[in-house]
């Protein structure tokens, strides 16, 4: 067994220290509580750990995030998170509010190119990172190799899971093009769905993975009237 | 008048295809927009203040300190006081401002003084529900008595359950208003757009014409989202007093609490049959619970028709968020309850339960020949002859592993439905009718009915649903919409189509009745060389588009109601941590003649997994101590993940006899079968019953020391 993959299974299934969000709900139970975020969890490299404590809020603070390769500046009050940010305040609507504490995976978003869960990370951790949402994963060609796949395979019904399922397996597939079957499971268990949608979902990483020899993408079936 | 009617099997290019539903690329790119992600011009934030009580009277409420508060622009009273609370997370006060924290700090800032009253949230034992039960009087049929007093009689008795479990819809309830003058605007997240409407214009008291209801998408809705609710009036009132629109969606907590549950259902019941394996008598004393109102009787004995029953239902009332519909309402429970009890006497019996079914078809009525062929279907794709083994896996190690069955059935018949077909001159053609698309694939039944009438690429097809000022198309419930829509496009395009026809028929030499239309050409019958493209056809209407509407019900057999399936589960149980793992399901379905194949299958494997859902993992849980429910959220409310999906085998019944039937629904009938299949499995597997769902670890092991095999 590779190196890389004894260590992928040794984590808990439900994929939460994968999404690194222990972290997230540390820093959002103190700020939450207090509107302060201590040094110690300011990002590396943001010369601010050396501090004490900088204290940001109660009011609105200037952010800059860059998403989907677009700075966007906002002035946000420290307890708004990335999810309300992205929905409330840049109406990038395609993460969506469902459990709203790391468990349903319907807000994944790629943060500094890892998944993690939007609900629970403050837009005031992500100041100056990249964030990739869905609506930033389809080109100019059309549909990304796993949106075209979701739909090819009817990986969705009611589709209010299929944002965060579709971020998750494009950050799968980016790191394992060739999953395993146990690299799937892990990669699709930190998501829910209600329609019971991952039949589809199966077939469609297996088709978006290099094995499937990933279609071009196309759209299918006419346009709904969205 | 055209004939109504579906084309001849094998004759089609879209119907019965495996076509990709219309709106997936919209869903994949996070461009859909549901209620939830509405944004109007100076939107407010709602939330609502609820009862930490099971039940209580709300003595006083005093909202000065939220008005107070900067940001807060409208406070509405939902329940006075002096009015009786009775569940936790019942509506008191909601509040208007401008972002959810304001909101959120405003509710602090409320101050309800409650009187505490006694409170019962919990059904399962009867014995502790005092004058909660509401029994209703005994249904006798034929000899009971004779029939379990018979001394060759072979008679068992048991003890079968299922638990409240939640919709859990992923988009919470909830919905955005908004005020012009004396008219509103809604945008819900609901299963009736047109319903709503009027629901709104009756409680506010304005008339019908003044409400515009528009929903393009909708996360989930299971049954639970076919009323206004007390919440979404309480968004209307504040909208009107802030005169801004208001937003409110339910957090995950009363989502969880007070947006519908499936009622429970437990039963004692014991069972007669004939040493050979006949079923003689029936007699159930069941209860259950749907909240306050108590809980209804589930169909007792399900589908099988003993000649001699006795059977009792008690309706216990409890203090807890109300039952809604939940797909295929009452099934599962009936089901569940029926097929546990002829496995456990087939057991008692020492007979393979598919042998003891097929022995007694004929008292499941009419479907029964349909019921015989599916069972044998089934038993070929589970290879259940050859791996079938007696009641308990007596092979070495702690996991053992088992089959088991079960059969169901639905109505579905198609709701009534207006739909409106517009040819224009420029060939481009429009499909209007006020229904929605909870993920069932709606958008593209229509889209691929009204395409193939005309003879079109599904590209041509303009479809507006979702919007309650189109032709009215109800609410979809009950499985009813696949038939509904389908029979008023097809109506409305076959009149248009003839409209069409008539006006063509004359260039191309020929009468309208010798035109047809296919692969995008107007053409004389059995002649493609004497036709028109589309287009050219269509520019023969001058100025003025073709309309036409169909109605369902209407002219022609093309919906019908009643569909039969069989599932048939294989399960590995360990032992020693009492987990449960199905390792295969086989769905046999029924369901007539299909639109669309990919969605319809889809349909199938949904139900499947939210079945597995129900059987293993989901139930509310209530502590009587505080009459709270302990797991309101997704971390202890379990849904099925990905690693606990089975190989799903599905077999649409494609027999050209249950195609002529027409358009049946069929979202319901697959949730019903797979909580009694899994159970059935588990006690092949293990030897002994696990009596309730879900079955849990603690169930399983508590089972198997009782059984006197841990």
């Amino acid at each position: 067994m590779k190196e890389k993959d004894k260590e992928n299974t040794a984590k808990p299934k439900s994929g939460i220290s994968r999404r690194k969000f222990l972290k997230g709900v540390g820093v959002g139970g103190g700020v939450l509580g207090s509107g302060i975020l201590t040094g110690a969890l300011i990002p590396e490299g943001s010369g601010a750990q050396q501090a004490a404590a900088k204290i940001y809020g109660p009011m609105a603070t200037p952010i800059d995030l860059v998403v989907n390769g677009q700075k966007r500046s906002l002035k946000l009050e420290p307890r708004v998170t990335l999810l309300e940010a992205l929905r409330d305040h840049l109406d990038l609507t395609g993460a969506k509010r469902v459990c709203d504490r790391t468990t349903c995976g319907a807000c994944t978003v790629i943060l500094d190119g890892s998944l993690v869960y939007s609900c629970s990370v403050l837009a005031i951790e992500a100041n100056g990172k990249a964030i990739q949402t869905v609506e930033g994963l389809a080109g100019s060609n059309g549909l990304h190799p796993v949106q075209a796949a979701f739909v090819e395979n009817d990986a969705q019904q009611c589709g209010f899971c299929t944002s965060g399922f579709v971020v998750a397996i494009k950050a799968l597939l980016d790191k394992h093009p060739d999953p395993t079957p146990e690299e799937v499971r892990m990669g699709l268990g930190g998501n829910l769905c209600r329609c019971g949608t991952y039949v589809g979902m199966k077939k469609a990483v297996l088709q978006a993975s290099r094995k499937g020899g990933r279609p071009a993408p196309r759209r299918l079936g006419g346009q709904p009237n969205a | 008048m055209p004939e109504f009617n579906w084309p001849e099997p094998g004759t089609t290019t879209l119907i019965g295809k495996r076509i990709s539903r219309l709106d997936g690329p919209a869903k994949v790119t996070g461009a859909a927009k549901y209620a939830y992600d509405t944004k109007r011009p100076g939107m407010l934030y709602a939330k609502v203040l609820r009862s930490p009580h099971a039940h209580a009277r709300i003595v006083s409420i005093d909202t000065s300190e939220a008005e107070k508060l900067p940001g807060v622009e409208a406070v509405y009273i939902v329940q006075e006081p002096n009015t009786e609370i009775h569940w936790e997370g019942d509506d008191i006060v909601a509040v208007a401002a401008v972002d959810e924290p304001t909101a959120e700090d405003a509710i602090r800032r409320i101050k309800v003084v409650y009187e505490k009253l006694p409170h019962l949230v919990r059904e399962e034992d009867l014995s502790k529900v005092g004058d909660r039960a509401k029994p209703a009087a005994d249904q006798v049929s034929g000899d009971p008595d004779k029939a379990f007093q018979d001394p060759d009689a072979v008679v068992i008795e048991g003890f079968y359950g299922t638990s409240v479990v939640t919709h859990c819809c992923l988009e919470a309830h909830g919905n955005v208003a908004e005020w012009d003058g004396d008219s509103l605007t809604v945008y819900p997240s609901t299963q009736a757009v047109e319903r709503l409407g009027a629901q709104f214009a009756e409680t506010l008291k304005i008339p019908a014409t003044n409400v515009h209801t528009l929903m393009q998408y909708v996360g989930g809705g299971f049954g639970s989202k076919v009323a206004v609710d007390r919440w979404g009036i309480a968004v209307a009132k504040l909208a009107q007093k802030a005169g801004k629109p208001v937003k409110l969606m339910l957090e995950r907590k009363p989502e969880q609490m007070v947006a519908g549950n499936r009622p429970s259902s437990y039963a004692k019941v014991k069972l007669a049959a004939k040493k050979d394996g006949t079923l003689t008598g029936w007699q159930s004393d069941s209860w259950s619970t749907g909240g306050m109102a108590g809980g209804g009787s589930p169909p007792l004995p399900y589908i099988w028709n003993f000649p001699h029953q006795r059977k009792r239902h008690t309706a216990v009332s409890v203090n807890a968020g109300s039952a809604r519909a939940w797909r295929a309402p009452n099934h599962p429970q009936g089901c569940y309850i029926t097929m546990s009890a002829i496995e456990d006497m087939a057991a008692k019996l020492g007979m393979d339960p598919l042998d003891l079914l097929i022995k007694n078809i004929a008292i499941t009525g009419e479907r029964s020949e349909l019921y015989r062929k599916e069972l044998l279907k089934a038993a070929e794709l589970m290879e259940w002859k050859s791996r079938w083994h007696p009641r308990r896996d007596r092979s070495p190690g702690p996991v053992k592993q088992g089959l088991g069955l079960s059969i169901h059935t639905w109505g579905g018949r198609g709701h009534a439905s207006d739909c409106r077909v517009a040819i224009h001159p420029d060939g481009s053609v429009e499909v209007s009718l006020c229904t929605q698309d909870l993920g069932t694939g709606t958008r593209t039944v229509v889209a691929i009915v009204a395409a193939e009438t005309l003879g079109v690429p599904l590209e041509t097809i303009k479809l507006n649903i979702g919007d309650n000022r189109l032709p009215r198309s109800g609410a979809s419930g009950g499985s009813t919409t696949v038939g509904g829509v389908s029979a008023s496009t097809r109506r409305a395009a076959l009149l248009a189509r003839e409209q069409l026809f008539a006006k063509v028929a004359p260039e191309l030499g020929a009468t309208p009745d010798q035109i047809e239309s296919s692969g995008g050409q107007v053409h004389v019958k059995n002649d493609p060389k004497k036709g028109l493209y589309w287009k050219q056809a269509t520019a023969k209407l001058g100025e003025t588009p073709i309309t036409a509407m169909g109605q369902n019900p209407g002219d022609g057999e093309l919906i019908s109601s009643g569909v039969g399936g069989v599932q048939m589960a294989d399960v590995s149980v360990d032992t020693e941590t009492g987990i449960v793992k199905v390792n295969k399901m086989v769905a046999i379905q029924d369901c007539g003649l299909i639109i669309d194949m990919k969605t319809a299958e889809s349909q199938v494997h949904g139900a499947i997994i939210m079945g597995i859902g129900y059987s293993l993992f989901e139930e509310r849980v209530m502590d009587q101590a505080t009459g709270r429910m302990l797991n309101p959220n997704m971390e202890f409310y379990k849904l099925a993940g990905f690693a606990d999906i089975p190989e799903i085998v599905v077999h649409m019944w494609l027999d050209p006899e249950q195609q002529k039937r027409g358009v049946i629904g069929l979202g319901e009938p697959p949730t019903v079968s797979p909580g009694a299949a899994i159970g059935n499995a588990v006690a092949n597997a293990i030897g002994v019953r696990v009596p309730t769902l879900p079955l849990t670890p603690d169930k399983v092991l508590l089972a198997l020391e009782k059984g006197g095999m841990a």
